[in-house]
Order: structure tokens, then sequence, then C-alpha cells
């Protein structure tokens, strides 16, 4: 069990070390477009060449675009380009072009689109990179809010009980019982409707947050109201210890062992609830990129029949929900819980 | 009698705090409707402001709010300003859609939910009952969108079902027809509605099944020679009910949240699209409207849960 635990807190690590470093590892700016390789698929990453013999470094073929049909591109494997570490890449900006240092890429005119390409010709590798680093900071900021006001909410009312716990509880039974969607939508609707990625970030960050304290809120008073009728904080308070005394000393520092799990499920849950307001164009705008945007794109048939590689956010998501449930299950079964 | 009046004021409380929630929300919001037609320099301020004045948007909230209220206790809900009908009527069309889609996916869901819990209940821990539960583990961390777009790619790549809208433009005259169409529309929304709550349902009634005979009943039962079918069909089914009951009010809202998602992605012209659009055209009443009736719905869905438990429970009739 703790080699489980240690492996998975490994993998936790790396993957969110890799998606924060995201914009200084991806091999093309995620904004960056060529018109011209719209809608390419996947490059192949070859080892072997047309003559069978192995090369020790992968190389890429190039692509050109088929004159007959609009977005199909056939390989040609006599200009090869072999994959580098640190390579010199110019990208357009405007009327001019920039060069910059990529981690890793192909020698130019070469291109390695892992991933293939969008419809405007922006790599969806890059942008599914970085667009994780978006919709993770802001999903792990929102959940943060959200605890810091459900410690505060429900220690309020679990402490003080009477009115306060009356209206708390009142409250959050209520946000509770609407359906979460409707509720962000309504939400939503009460924020201009067109806003830059930096105003779209904070507000959708406190727009989760401001939704997501019920659940916070109720788990710390019921921890809180449970523990203040133990003898121990009646004692504390015969000896004269004050209110914040009483709560800082005794009651808040049970909390972690339950908030942990629960902030771990709420992770993934506000990560879906972004990528659907972005989904519907309610959330962070074009170009920036972040899932829910990514998959806007891939929701219309036709483009999902024929550039199946627009789905690559959807195999993130999965893997982040299942990497957050199965940290929660193994944190479950460890010595953090049965501490309690 | 006294704990279905307590119920019924709880659920005027909860109706008449989301609309007081709403309308301060909108309120709060910059710009409506007309904003739009600022940019438009043929319209002169001072025709705005009249055709502000004709939909009463230039009262004060409270005055608005009070109205609303008072049209609301009369069946009306406002006027939308993107469709110029009364709000009502677009209202009770579209949650009629999404009633038929949520009703027959919470009922199919629900099915699933019981007869898998309770035949993996009787082979307890054998391999029948692991498999359900790594299944349902695995399908639940399965976000809705994934299931809805992979299963909408399917049916637009084999053509065996329509992947989108309600009905066809060219179908066959007649009744039966109609209903057919209907049908073939309703496949794929359905099971993608029901892959996304079924599971969740299913770890809950087994859950609910193991918890609900207590070991020395249990033990009492199977001593007199009872088969566990029995203990568990008979017994612990009828045990089950009480928290079983109240997920099913519950379970309702987490329907109406997939439902959401589900209706913009394949196009069923239900209440989540409808308060969707209305939220891009900033649609104030529709907004309202629509939350409104997503409450009433889960009101709805708690009063039969409890309905069912009074049915199903004696404890719950003797109580006062």
């Amino acid at each position: 069990m703790i080699r489980a635990r240690r492996a998975i807190l490994i993998v936790v690590v790396a993957v969110h070390a890799i998606v924060l470093a995201a914009p200084w590892l991806v091999p093309y700016d995620p904004a960056a477009q060529q018109r011209l390789l719209a809608f390419a698929p996947p490059s192949r990453v070859h080892a072997i060449d047309a003559q069978g013999r192995w090369h020790l470094r992968p190389f890429v073929c190039a692509i050109e675009p088929s004159t007959a049909i609009p977005f199909r591109y056939t390989e040609d494997c006599s200009r090869r380009y072999f994959v580098r570490w640190l390579v010199r890449r110019t990208t357009a900006a405007g009327f001019t072009t920039r060069e910059s240092l990529r981690l890793f890429s192909v020698d130019e005119p070469g291109e390695m689109f892992l991933f293939g390409t969008d419809e405007f010709g922006r790599d969806v590798f890059s942008r599914v990179l970085v667009g994780a680093r978006i919709s993770l900071v802001m999903s792990i900021s929102a959940v943060c809010l959200s605890l810091a006001l459900g410690v505060v909410l429900g220690s309020l009312a679990g402490y003080m009980g009477g009115t306060v716990d009356a209206i708390v509880s009142g409250a959050t039974e209520l946000v509770l019982a609407l359906p979460w969607l409707y509720l962000l939508l309504a939400a939503r609707a009460a924020m201009p409707l067109s806003l830059t990625p930096t105003e779209a970030f904070v507000i959708i960050m406190a727009l989760l947050g401001a939704i997501g304290w019920a659940r916070p809120a109720r788990l710390v008073r019921a921890v809180v109201a449970s523990a203040r009728a133990n003898d121990y904080v009646t004692a504390a308070r015969t000896a004269g210890a004050s209110t914040p005394h009483v709560l800082r000393r005794h009651l808040l520092p049970q909390l972690p062992v339950v908030l942990v799990p629960l902030a771990l499920q709420l992770v993934p849950q506000f990560i879906l609830g972004e990528t659907t307001l972005s989904l519907f164009g309610l959330g962070v705008p074009e170009p920036a990129p972040s899932w829910g945007t990514l998959l806007a794109s891939a929701q219309r048939p036709q483009v999902l029949v024929e550039a199946w590689w627009l789905l690559a956010p959807v195999v993130g998501l999965v893997g982040i929900c299942v990497m957050y449930y199965t940290l929660a299950r193994t944190l479950r079964s460890g010595p953090l819980v049965s501490r309690l | 009698m006294r704990v279905l009046l307590e119920r019924a004021i709880r659920a005027a409380v909860l109706l008449f705090g989301v609309s007081l929630l709403s309308f301060l929300l909108l309120e709060a919001a910059p710009g409506d409707f007309f904003d739009e037609l600022r940019l438009n320099r043929q319209i002169s301020p001072a025709t705005i402001a009249a055709l502000r004045a004709e939909y009463g948007l230039d009262a004060p909230l409270m005055t608005r709010y009070a109205r609303w209220v008072t049209a609301a206790l009369h069946g009306h809900f406002g006027y939308s300003l993107q469709y110029r009908v009364p709000v009502e009527r677009l209202l009770w069309h579209r949650a009629g859609n999404t009633l038929l889609l949520t009703g027959v996916a919470l009922a199919l869901a629900w099915l699933l939910a019981l007869g898998v819990g309770l035949a993996t209940a009787v082979t307890n821990r054998r391999w029948p009952d692991r498999l359900a539960g790594g299944f349902a583990a695995a399908l639940l961390a399965l976000p809705d969108v994934l299931i809805t777009l992979v299963l909408l790619s399917i049916a637009a790549h084999s053509g065996w079902l329509p992947a989108g809208g309600m009905s066809s433009l060219a179908r066959a005259p007649g009744l039966t027809a109609a209903a057919v169409d209907l049908a073939r529309h309703m496949t794929v929304p359905v099971i993608i509605l029901v892959i996304s709550i079924a599971p969740g349902l299913l770890q809950h009634v087994r859950h609910a099944l193991a918890e609900a005979v207590p070991f020395p009943l249990a033990l009492a039962l199977t001593a007199r020679g009872l088969p566990r079918r029995r203990v568990i069909v008979r017994h612990a089914l009828r045990l089950a009910a009480a928290p079983l009951a109240a997920l099913g009010g519950l379970s309702l809202g987490t329907l109406l949240s997939a439902s959401l998602l589900v209706e913009a992605l394949v196009g069923w012209p239900g209440l989540g699209a409808l308060l969707l659009e209305a939220v891009s055209s900033r649609d104030e009443y529709v907004i309202v409207g629509a939350t409104i009736v997503s409450t009433l719905f889960l009101v709805c869905g708690n009063a039969i849960g409890d309905a069912v438990l009074y049915v199903t429970d004696p404890r719950a009739r003797t109580a006062q």
C-alpha cells in the first residue's frame, strides 16, 4: 500500500510539474497558426527509413497538402527531419517572424505535429498541454477558494449554532439541492459576456469557488459541531480559553483529514465545470487554449469523424480525473485517515 | 399531515429563494438585451428608452420582482425578448422535452441499477459482483463530455441512428411513424444519460442493500432456512427503500445537470439548451424561468421520493 501511494504521489507531482512548465516544453507556440496545414493528422514518428535501416534518432517525414482534396496530406519520406533537443525555430508573428528556442522539435522546415493540427493549423499537442495548465491552475485555485469559504462558514455554523447555524445550513442545503450546472450558468449570466482571457480566468475561478463551497461547509460544520461536544473542549473553555483559541487549537486541526479527500474529489469536478463553460463559449475565450475551448471545435459531428485527433483533450481529461480519484482512494486507505 | 405541510413550506421557500437569487444576480449583470441596439446608429436613445419602458425594465428592482412574483403566481413568467413570445409558452414546451428525455433515462437507469444491484447482492463478493463493481467504478471516472462526444461520433460515423435534433424533416405521416422517429432520435441521448448516471446509482443501491439488513436479522432469516435470494429481495430491498427513495429525488438533480450538457451537444430542444441560449443572448426572464422550472423539477422529484417512501416504509407512515 505504501509503495502504491508513493508511486501515485510521484505521478501526481510529475504531471503537475510538466503541466505547469508546459509553455517552455511544447514544440510550438499554442497560438501560432499555419493555415496551409489545417487539419493535418498526427505526424508519424519513424525509426526505420524506406531502405529498412534503423535510426537511433527518430525522425518525421515531410508532409505535402494533397492537390486534389482539401485538408488531405501525403507523406514524402525522401525528405527526413530528425527529432532533436533544443531546436531554434522561426514562427510567423504578424508581418515579421520571430525566432525561439524549443525544448524538442525537428529541424526546419520540417513539422512535427504529435497530435495533429486544428482548423487554423495550430499544433494540438502544444494546445492540449498549455490548455491543461489553464484548466488545472484554475480549478485548483477554485478548490482552495471554496475550501476557504467552506471552512469559515462551516466552522462558524458548527461552533456558534443557533441562528447562524440555521442560516448557513439552509443556504448550504439550497446550493446542494440545485442542479449545479444550472446554477453555474445562472451565475455566469450575471457576468459580462465577452471577457479577456485574464478576466475570464478570475471570474470562472470565482464562480466555481462560489458554487462549490457548500460541500466543504457541510462537512466542516458536521466535524466542528461533533467535536465541540467533547469534554476536552468543555475543559478548555472552563479553563478560560477564548473562542478563537479553542477553534485554532482544538477544532480546526481535525479538518485536514476530511478536507483533503474532499478537495481531491472537487478538483476533477471543477475541471469538468470549466470545460463545460468553455465548451459553450462562456468560459476562457479563444485564442487562449483551455480544454473546453479545444473541445468546442471538436463538437461538430463532421469534424469529429474526419479529425478524430481533436478529441485529444478528452484523453487528458480522463487521465487527470482517474489520477485524482486514485490518489483519493489510496489516501483514504492510508494512515492519513486511520489517525481518525 | 404536518410533515406534508412542512415539506410544502420548504419547497415554497426554496422556489422563492431561487427566484430572488436569480433576479439579484441578473440585476448585478452589466448590460441587458437592449444594449446591443445601442450599437446601431439608426436607433435613437429615445427609442431604446421607450422600448425599455414598454417592457417595464426601467422600474426599480423590487417593483419588477414584485410584479414578476404576482405574474408567476398566475402562471405568467414574463416575456422573452429574443423569441418574442411569453416565457411560459417556451418553458412548458421545452420542459416537456426535457421531462421526456430525463424521465425515460431516469426510469431506465433505475431499472438497470436495481436489477444489477439485486443480482450482484445475491452473488455477494463472487465474480459477477466484482465485475459489476469494477465496471461501475470505471464508468464513473469517465466525464459526461467524453461519453457524449464518443457516442455522437459513433452515431454520425455509422449512420445507424440520428446524431442530433428531435425529429426528422422528412418522415412518413401518421402517429406511429412520428413515435418511431422520436424514439430513434431519443436513443443516443438516453443512452448517454443512462451511462452517465447508472454507475453512481448502482453503487448506492449495492451499498444500501448491504447496509439494509442488520446482522442479527440476516442471521435469523438465514437460520430459518430462507435462501439468500429471498432475504435480499423480500427483506433487504424494503429496508433499503428509505435511503434509496431519498437518493431518487437527488438523482434528478444530477440528471438535470448531465441533461443540460447532452441537450446542448445533441441539439435536443430542451430546458438546458434554452437556458444556454438565454445566457448567451441576455434573455433575462427566460434565465429566471428556466432556473425556476429546474428547481420545480427537483421539488417534484423529492416529493415523488417521499411518496415512494410513504408507500414502502410503514415507519414513515406512523412517524408523527
